[in-house]
């Protein structure tokens, strides 16, 4: 899922200074798994902000709303007539979310709520952490599973670095470290001989590096182009 | 090209020493963290001639300093001769090529190639970190512009090619034990001349590590330098011990440090007495790397303190160096 947390009431404030009608548009995917943008925490923002608002003498009128999936259209249109009568909307969705509504009501002031962290998975309650990057070429199948891109803080990809020290990363005694895990894993699976390979500088236009990606499949698409 | 060097892969100066067998002395001349020269050659002052080619750091301990190859260049100018390390934290494979490409023709031979460490240690913190490629592949792109005269791309190199003898480091306390040694065995397959490795101040377990690099042959494909350095003061060791990720420094060794300034009430006398028990403790371990199988010399790290490697590599038994590196 992708991992997000609410930004400082203060800083959602300055973002929305000025404006009467605000509008709070959770999202009920990624974020509301995460308990950080959900109908929920929409709620609760809407009414901190109110309540602030109230007390400085500048009474902002602020509802809620929430989105089935904020990074999709089809979703997003089913709040049109709610963001109709805002001034400014403030979505508690992923920076995705946010972008797509920017999109779709373009006459509309769209701020975010939430700073998106990471693509990661909660590993205990109320704890997330990072695994996946985007980098477009992925290499779990040579590393047990474990990404050296995400989560060694080098993205080595040989092995662990100098700093590796009774499972932990160099950086900081709560960060595991990846090499280890992965070769932990591998040895467990008999298949350190994977890393005995040299693995060749990356090519990292799959990832951000070359651009901002888009993905085509034209066997999806209802008029395709390029072919004929 | 081999025919040109006599049979030598470049023309450093340290690859004619390891070649020749001679047990070889490295030492190590931080850059300041200014833009004053004068500091890089009082430090070259003090290293010349006690070592067979000195290593420039490359924004040590993510701590922005002069850069390692105009600082390397200071140094050369002053008689050394330098190995100019490279960090992968800092420059993705366009920044470092170009800078290699201009190491060379300053006159530089020696490159030690280097993941870095963290940049979260530095005094830039908020830093963007780079590591487009990892120290193997650094190694492995320095060998190819070399041995292939081509650029990590493929792109062939027109003209003259930069001929480093290429560097790698290695942890031998490092986590996971057993990879290390392998780990090794791969820098040494992507090409690395020479290694040096990090502070040993726990020899059994150091030569443990030896013992399974020679089991797997890496010794003959590599020449390996065993990291020493002196101890200045009881606070360094314990800070040695206690916070540096990856240094094994036993408790034998800070007692005796300790030990070193009992009963001495004035402090710059207790000052005094610690770091000679540094310099013995130095001397010791050298004596020891030379008798361990697999180890081609010794590194020695004085950082801020260069003036300790004269009389070091003096007590060590190592002076006067070979000619070529030897006092102007
Ligand atoms: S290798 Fe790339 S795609 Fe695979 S998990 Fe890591 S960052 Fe994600
Ligand atoms: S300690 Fe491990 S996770 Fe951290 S940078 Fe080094 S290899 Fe990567």
């Amino acid at each position: 899922m992708i991992v997000a947390e609410q930004k400082p009431l203060e800083e959602i404030r300055n973002l929305i200074r000025g404006a009467e009608k605000v509008l709070v548009v959770g999202c009920g995917t990624c974020v509301t798994v995460c308990f950080s943008g959900g109908e929920k925490e929409a709620g609760i923002l809407a009414s901190a902000v109110r309540m602030a608002s109230r007390v400085d003498g500048r009474p902002q009128q602020v509802t809620h709303a929430v989105v089935q999936r904020q990074c999709e259209w089809e979703y997003i249109d089913a709040v049109r007539d709610q963001v109709r009568e805002a001034d400014l909307i403030v979505s508690l969705g992923c920076g995705v979310g946010v972008q797509a509504l920017a999109e779709r009501f373009p006459e509309k002031i769209v701020v975010p709520g939430l700073n998106t962290a990471f693509m990661g998975m909660p590993v205990e309650q109320g704890v997330w952490s990072e695994r996946c990057q985007a980098c477009g070429n992925c290499l779990l199948g040579l590393t047990g599973g474990v990404c050296p891109i995400a989560r060694c803080s080098k993205q080595l990809l040989n092995g662990p670095c100098g700093g590796s020290v009774d499972g932990h990363c160099e950086i900081n005694a709560d960060t595991d470290c990846a090499w280890q895990l992965i070769y932990d894993r591998l040895k467990a699976q008999g298949r350190l001989d994977l890393l005995l390979e040299i693995q060749p500088a990356k090519d990292w236009r799959t990832s951000r590096d070359g651009g901002p990606r888009k993905i085509v499949r034209e066997d999806l698409r209802l008029n395709p182009t390029g072919s004929d | 090209m081999s025919s040109a060097n006599n049979g030598f892969r470049t023309e450093s100066r340290l690859e004619r020493v390891l070649r020749s067998g001679t047990f070889a002395v490295t030492a190590e001349l931080g850059p300041p963290k200014n833009a004053d020269p004068a500091v890089i050659r009082q430090k070259a002052g003090l290293l010349r001639g006690w070592a067979d080619a000195v290593n420039i750091t490359d924004n040590q301990t993510a701590i922005v300093r002069m850069s390692s190859i105009a600082a390397g260049k200071l140094a050369f100018d002053e008689g050394l001769e330098p190995i100019i390390q490279m960090t992968c934290r800092d420059r993705n494979r366009l920044a470092m090529q170009a800078d290699i490409l201009g190491a060379y023709a300053l006159g530089l031979r020696n490159l030690l190639c280097l993941t870095g460490d963290h940049h979260s240690f530095g005094n830039h913190p908020q830093a963007k970190n780079v590591h487009d490629l990892d120290s193997t592949q650094l190694i492995q792109m320095v060998v190819g512009l070399r041995d292939h005269a081509a650029f990590q791309s493929g792109e062939e190199i027109k003209g003259v090619a930069p001929r480093f003898f290429v560097g790698a480091a290695e942890n031998p306390f490092a986590d996971p034990a057993d990879f290390r040694p392998l780990r090794l065995g791969k820098k040494a397959r992507a090409g690395a001349d020479f290694v040096q490795t990090q502070l040993v101040y726990n020899v059994p377990r150091f030569r443990e590590f030896m013992a399974r690099v020679c089991d797997l042959g890496v010794d003959k494909q590599i020449y390996l330098l065993a990291g020493v350095g002196p101890l200045k003061s009881l606070g360094a060791a314990k800070y040695m011990r206690d916070k540096v990720p990856g240094l094994d420094v036993p408790n034998e060794i800070v007692e005796r440090m300790e030990a070193a300034g009992k009963g001495i009430d004035e402090k710059k006398a207790k000052a005094e007495a610690a770091k000679r028990v540094g310099i013995d403790i130095c001397v010791e371990l050298i004596q020891q790397m030379r008798e361990i199988p697999g180890v081609a010399g010794v590194h020695i790290m004085a950082i801020e303190w260069e003036e300790a490697v004269e009389e070091i590599v003096t007590r060590a038994g190592l002076a006067p160096r070979p000619n070529g590196s030897a006092a102007k």
